[in-house]
């Protein structure tokens, strides 16, 4: 099956001759559909540059990224920007959210931008949102909800349509514990329907809901814990 | 850990047999407890005065039921804390403590074996928490949550220790970043 995220040998550095600053180097990886990869180390690993070339916003200075099997390398900028739109979802800590515009109108712009027509664009915003379970508060606007609330929006923005990859970096940020709970089981569910899901975090509790946990170090991976259910264990099921 | 007063616990709701005991025990807790275990832990309490047996079926089993004195017991241990001296050593943290000063020891490299070890506990219980949530298993979701609590703790120690060794080092000798180890990676 082809990996829906590929990164190659990627590296990436900022500055160049001695001043150099290498974040990333020769990082390779792999995300299937139903996957979902948490992100773990120290601040300056590499963590956000990983998930950030991953997702087209950057440009690795050696390898190659592949989503859905295209190498974003070879891509035009209007072809790369129309890629993130389509295949790639979003969520950050800061959620970018417009606030002159609804739940269901922010959740719906990425739709719209894409040539989708407004009302199906809508229809799609109101399918995603019930997913998230805050379908009731489409009309509201971000200011009248709360933290948990605008974080759903965030993710329903970034999963509406058919994206195949979510990208989420601290995605439970200043929230509680239990909000922050409930925004990881969605993103875990969004996997388990298919997605294939890299989560950059430094909360354990939060990578734990991971198939697979990667830990960077210097913009090296140093380890990686998989973690296999005690029934494919037992039944030595190669995953 | 109080298998005595476990079992008091179950008794107090109803008179149980010890197949019974050791089976919702298991369950509540998710600990494992032997069946001799429980059977010398009835014959103890009986002597107590603290449970009485009632007389076998045709299975050979006897119920037990706890006594007054037994109900005052269980009182006395609900209401008393359990002190943190009372519980077995943590060998992680001796372990930790005799690598840093030991020759030969990859100290970031222990630290590291370690966090992905925990993580993958942590993985564990998080998909157990998960089925439990769904079944309503309050008594299994506290003991689940605790466990999560605490490697959640373990974990963000071991972070502690290697940002602490990196500043001992750095402390030691001045000069170039210090790099850890790599440990193997594994697929």
């Amino acid at each position: 099956m082809t990996a829906v995220l590929e990164l190659r040998g990627v590296s990436r550095s900022h500055g160049s001759g001695e001043t150099a600053v290498r974040a990333l180097a020769t990082v390779s990886l792999q995300i299937r559909a139903g996957e979902l990869v948490a992100v773990m180390g120290p601040s300056g690993s590499g963590k956000s540059t990983l998930l950030h070339l991953a997702g087209g916003l950057d440009t690795p200075s050696a390898g190659e990224v592949l989503v859905e099997g295209t190498a974003l390398g070879g891509l035009s900028r209007k072809q790369l920007a129309q890629l993130r739109r389509r295949s790639v979802g979003y969520v950050f800590q800061d959620l970018n959210l417009v606030p002159a515009l609804t739940a269901a109108e922010n959740v719906a712009l990425p739709r719209e931008l894409d040539g989708v027509r407004a009302r199906a664009a809508r229809k799609e915003a109101f399918v995603a949102l019930e997913e998230v379970g805050i379908g009731e508060l489409a009309d509201r606007f971000p200011d009248d909800m709360s933290g948990g609330q605008q974080q759903r929006v965030a993710i329903a923005r970034a999963l509406v349509g058919e994206r195949r990859l979510v990208l989420a970096d601290e995605p439970t940020g200043a929230l509680d514990s239990t909000t922050g709970e409930s925004v990881m089981a969605l993103l875990r569910a969004r996997c388990d329907a298919g997605a294939a899901g890299m989560l950059v975090t430094h909360d354990a509790r939060h990578a734990a809901w991971a198939d697979r946990i990667v830990f960077l170090r210097d913009g090296h991976v140093v380890d990686e814990s998989v973690y296999v259910s005690p029934e494919a264990a037992l039944s030595d099921t190669p995953r | 850990m109080s298998v005595r007063h476990g079992l008091l616990a179950l008794l107090a709701e109803t008179p149980r047999h010890g197949y019974e005991l050791k089976s919702e025990f298991e369950r509540r807790t998710g600990a494992t407890l032997n069946v001799g275990q429980v059977y010398t832990t009835l014959a103890r309490l009986e002597r107590d005065g603290a449970v009485v047996a009632g007389e076998p079926d045709v299975h050979g089993r006897s119920v037990h039921a706890i006594t007054v004195e037994g109900l005052d017991e269980l009182r006395r241990w609900f209401s008393t804390p359990v002190r943190r001296e009372d519980r077995p050593r943590d060998e992680l943290a001796i372990k930790l403590a005799l690598a840093v000063d030991a020759p030969d020891v990859d100290v970031p490299a222990v630290l590291q074996t370690q966090r992905t070890d925990s993580l993958r506990a942590l993985q564990d219980y998080t998909r157990l928490r998960q089925r439990a949530d769904e079944s309503g298993d309050l008594a299994w979701l506290l003991v689940l949550d605790l466990m999560m609590f605490q490697t959640e703790a373990e974990v963000r120690w071991l972070d502690h220790c290697e940002a602490r060794l990196v500043r001992a080092r750095h402390a030691a000798a001045p000069g170039p970043a210090v790099t850890p180890a790599r440990t193997q990676v594994r697929s």
